[in-house]
This record gives structure tokens, C-alpha cells and sequence, in this order.
């Protein structure tokens, strides 16, 4: 039962390995097992979207894969948006200037859960922001900073 | 670790899997897109000793259109569904029911074959399959079998599937000539379980009577709530007001069995459930003349 699996993946450009037991949570493995403490962990049942990551290409809920499911595969986490930790990539930029979080406990699973959705549609209008932004719970901001940090990216990146 | 440990398999190939199946019977648990077996187990409502992960079998994800029907591979993820133009010509209703679904986040890994065989009656894709009197392909290592919708769905969470079979394939019939659609439901916020819901196909002659006709609820009962009597008022008819009035009444009344919860009460989902059937059928009444 206790079983271990090899498991092989890409996490953010770096290339890990490791033995774990099947029942051991993508989301786990990447907090506990990995140190990647950026995607966090609200509900464990795929409601909040706070364990979003980027698996080759599409925002999943991490809680909502095991880790030996994601050998061979591609993931990206928070940490791999901007160039290093002192560094803000243009969406976190936007974030930060117009006030897209509070206490900051979403904001991983969202910036992963907006960055596949702006690339399929580099244009949104505001009512396609909060419909990609409706699977993602924010206790503190009342979403509208976050719809206005989404804007605000999107009509620099636009101009 | 949240969940219980269990044994993991990862067959290379259908048959690989089939067999596992029938060796284990009872005990395991197909993985498809995990988004409603993984937050049972990370609740331990579920606790399987085998998990049998299908991931791997690419043949079971396709969406082929072949004559008069759609098939789609049972662990086509439900967002490849939604960005697919053959779904969109051709299964209009599986189309509008799609964005209903969860979130695109769980849409990304969910599957149709999960979806279905999950057999949640407030699931959108059950009520779906049953209005378009879908057929569902079951394989065992004895062979396979067809079974339709209607006879699919036996309760809660309950199906007829066996505890060797693997859902295979789902096939989609097309609409006949002058049919119109509606999927439409009401929840509290965007992406969650609908408190109520509805699809209906319509078809009129050339006249505009309807000889045929479709009005099926999802969370209205242990299964998808298929209407007879309702429908029995629309065949060989022209649609009035009065008629659209008279039918919701009689299959919100007569022919559903919601048992109401912390968010809406029985009555409620009554309530719900009649305007919905208005609104539905003048919807797809209105797409029958549009696609003249
Ligand atoms: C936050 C959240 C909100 C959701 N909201 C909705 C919603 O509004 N509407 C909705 O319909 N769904 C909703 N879901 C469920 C989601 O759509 C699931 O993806 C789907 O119901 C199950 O598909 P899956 O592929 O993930 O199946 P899994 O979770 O892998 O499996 C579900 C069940 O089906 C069995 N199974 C799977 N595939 C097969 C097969 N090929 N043959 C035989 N048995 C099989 C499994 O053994 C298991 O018992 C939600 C999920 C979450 C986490
Ligand atoms: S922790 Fe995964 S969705 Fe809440
Ligand atoms: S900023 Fe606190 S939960 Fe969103």
C-alpha cells in the first residue's frame, strides 16, 4: 500500500525527481516535499482555486491531482512567473499598482489561473475577466481590484 | 495526506486496464479527470484500495462525427469539448451546457466519461445525454455493450455500469431536421451545482407543430428527470403562451421530485424549475425559426 513511485517532471524550468506514495497530493508535493510554498492550500476539494498551477499549459487545481500523476509532465507554479524573487513579472506589476490583493492568500492561484487565460484571449472584455476569475474565492478584496489590476495589465500591454 | 493509501495502477493500454478491472471488481476505482472522485477521497467519503488511472489511454479521447452521430472517446476533458468547432456545429445543447460545468480550471481535467458515469443527478451532462437519448459504450474483458441513457442512470451516484466494465465511449445522436435547443439552469454563483435546471429540444413540422420534444431537469430528483406527461401536451401542437404555461405547470408540479436543501427549498426549485421550462422552450421554439 505504502508503495513508493518514481516520479520525473519539470517544475518551473528545473527538472526534479523523486519516490512518493500515490496518495501524496500535487499540491503537497509541491509545498512539503518540493519547498515551493508560493501555491497554497485552502479547501483541498477544488472549490477555492488558492493551489492553481500551470500544467503543461492549462491551470489546474493541484489538491485535485496526485503527484504521481504529473511524472513527465510540465508544471509551472508562482514562482516561475517573474525572473527571480525580488522581481514582479508585468501581471504581479499590475497587482501591486492597483491594489489586486490584500493579504495575498489567492493571489497564487489566480495570477496562474489568469496567465493561460490572457494568452487564449490577450483582449478580455471586463465581464470575461470575472467569469475566468470566478473559479478563484478572494476573502479580502471584493474582486473589483483584482478585475482593475486585470484592466489595468491588459490596456498596458495593449498600448 | 489527506486521502487513504491505496494501490495505484497505470495500465498502458485498454485492454491492460480491462483486465486489472475484472481483477479487482469492487475494490477499484477508475481515475479519469479526478475532479469529483479526488475531493471524496480527500474527504474520505471514498476510500478505494485500487485506483485504476486511465490518463494514459489516449485512444479513449477523441470527438469523431460519423453520419448521423457524435461520438466522443469517454476521457475527452470537457474543455477540449468546448473549443471543439465539430461540438459546436453539431451538438448545440452539449454546447450551451458545457460553460455550466464547475470552472475552467476543473473543466481542463474533468472528462465526459467521468461527468456521466459520476451519475450526479445536479451534473448537467446526465440531463444532457437523456434528452438526446444518448447511448453510452461499456467494455469487459467479456466484450462490450451498449447501454442507452434512459436506462443508464439508476440513482444517486448510481449506474449501470458493473464493477468490470469501463465506460468507453459516449454517442451523441444529431438533431433532426428543425429542432431547437435550451440548456439553461439557475445556481447561486457561477460554477457551482445548480439549485435547478433544464434541456429541452423541440421539433415542429412545417407548420409549426411540434411532433417531437424534449424536457429533461438535472437536481429535480435521484436522476435526470425526464418529463412524459408535459411533453405528452406539446406533440401536435403550435406553441401559445398558454401552452408554455400549462406545460411548466404540469412538469413542475406532477413530474419532479426535488428534496431541497440549505439554499433553496423544494417549492423553490418548483419555482425554478417552471420559469426555467418557459424560458427554454420559447429559446429553442425561437432557434427552430431562426435556423429556416
Ligand atoms: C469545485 C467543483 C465544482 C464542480 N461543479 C460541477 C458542476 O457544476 N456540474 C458538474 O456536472 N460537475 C461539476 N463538478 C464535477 C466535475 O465536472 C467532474 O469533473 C466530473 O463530474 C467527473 O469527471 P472526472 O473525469 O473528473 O471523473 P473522476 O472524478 O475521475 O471520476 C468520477 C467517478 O466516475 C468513475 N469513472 C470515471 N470515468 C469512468 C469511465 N470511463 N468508466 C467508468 N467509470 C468511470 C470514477 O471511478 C468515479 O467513481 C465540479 C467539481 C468541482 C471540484
Ligand atoms: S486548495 Fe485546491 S482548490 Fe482549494
Ligand atoms: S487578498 Fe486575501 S484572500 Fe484574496
Amino acid at each position: 500500500m505504502n508503495e513508493k513511485h518514481n516520479i520525473q517532471l519539470s517544475i518551473n524550468g528545473s527538472q526534479y525527481t523523486a519516490d512518493v506514495e500515490a496518495r501524496l497530493l500535487l499540491s503537497d508535493f509541491i509545498r512539503h516535499t518540493l519547498g515551493l510554498t508560493g501555491t497554497h492550500v485552502g479547501c483541498e476539494h477544488g472549490v477555492c482555486g488558492a493551489c492553481t498551477v500551470i500544467m503543461d499549459g492549462h491551470a489546474v487545481r493541484a489538491c485535485l491531482m496526485f503527484a504521481v500523476q504529473a511524472d513527465g509532465l510540465e508544471i509551472m507554479t508562482v514562482e516561475g512567473l517573474s525572473e527571480g524573487p525580488e522581481k514582479l513579472n508585468a501581471l504581479q506589476e499590475a497587482f501591486r499598482e492597483a491594489h489586486g490583493l490584500q493579504c495575498g492568500f489567492c493571489t497564487p492561484g489566480i495570477l496562474m489561473s489568469l496567465i493561460p487565460f490572457l494568452k487564449n484571449n490577450p483582449e478580455p472584455t471586463e465581464q470575461e475577466i470575472r467569469y475566468a476569475l470566478s473559479g478563484n474565492l478572494c476573502r479580502c478584496t471584493g474582486y473589483q481590484h483584482i478585475v482593475d489590476a486585470v484592466l489595468l495589465y491588459v490596456e498596458r500591454k495593449n498600448s | 495526506m489527506k486521502p487513504a493509501s491505496f494501490k495505484y495502477i497505470k495500465p498502458e493500454s485498454l485492454e491492460e486496464a480491462l483486465e486489472v478491472k475484472s481483477e479487482y471488481g469492487d475494490e477499484i476505482r477508475i481515475l479519469a479527470g479526478g475532479q469529483s472522485l479526488i475531493p471524496a477521497m480527500n474527504f474520505r467519503i471514498m476510500q478505494p484500495s485500487v485506483l485504476l488511472d486511465i490518463n494514459m489511454l489516449d485512444s479513449l479521447s477523441y470527438i469523431n462525427l460519423d453520419s448521423n452521430k457524435l461520438r466522443l472517446g469517454a476521457m475527452t476533458r470537457l474543455m477540449q469539448l468546448e473549443n471543439d468547432s465539430v461540438v459546436s456545429k453539431n451538438s448545440p445543447l452539449l454546447e450551451e451546457a458545457l460553460p455550466y460545468i464547475a470552472h475552467p480550471q476543473i473543466r481542463n481535467r474533468g472528462t465526459v466519461g467521468g461527468n456521466i458515469s459520476h451519475a450526479d443527478p445536479a451534473a448537467e451532462l446526465p440531463v444532457v445525454a437523456v434528452a438526446m437519448n444518448a447511448r453510452f459504450c461499456v467494455e469487459s474483458i467479456c466484450g462490450s455493450r451498449w447501454i442507452k441513457s434512459k436506462k443508464f442512470f439508476k440513482g444517486y451516484f448510481e449506474t449501470d455500469i458493473s464493477a468490470d466494465e469501463i465506460m468507453t465511449e459516449i454517442e451523441l445522436p444529431l438533431f433532426e431536421d428543425r429542432t431547437g435547443w435550451a440548456f439553461q439552469e439557475i445556481a447561486r454563483r457561477s460554477g457551482d451545482y445548480a439549485m435547478a435546471g433544464v434541456a429541452v429540444l423541440l421539433t415542429l413540422d412545417n407548420d409549426n407543430i411540434c411532433n417531437n420534444a424534449r424536457i429533461v431537469f438535472l437536481n429535480m430528483g435521484e436522476a435526470p428527470m425526464d418529463t412524459n406527461k408535459a411533453v405528452g401536451l406539446l406533440i401536435g401542437e403550435v406553441l401559445t403562451e398558454e401552452l408554455i404555461m400549462e406545460v411548466a405547470d404540469l412538469a413542475s408540479q406532477q413530474e419532479i421530485d426535488p428534496i431541497g436543501g440549505i439554499h433553496a427549498t423544494a417549492n423553490y426549485q418548483r419555482h425554478l424549475a417552471n420559469i426555467l421550462t418557459k424560458r427554454a422552450l420559447k429559446s429553442a421554439y425561437s432557434r427552430v425559426q431562426k435556423h429556416e
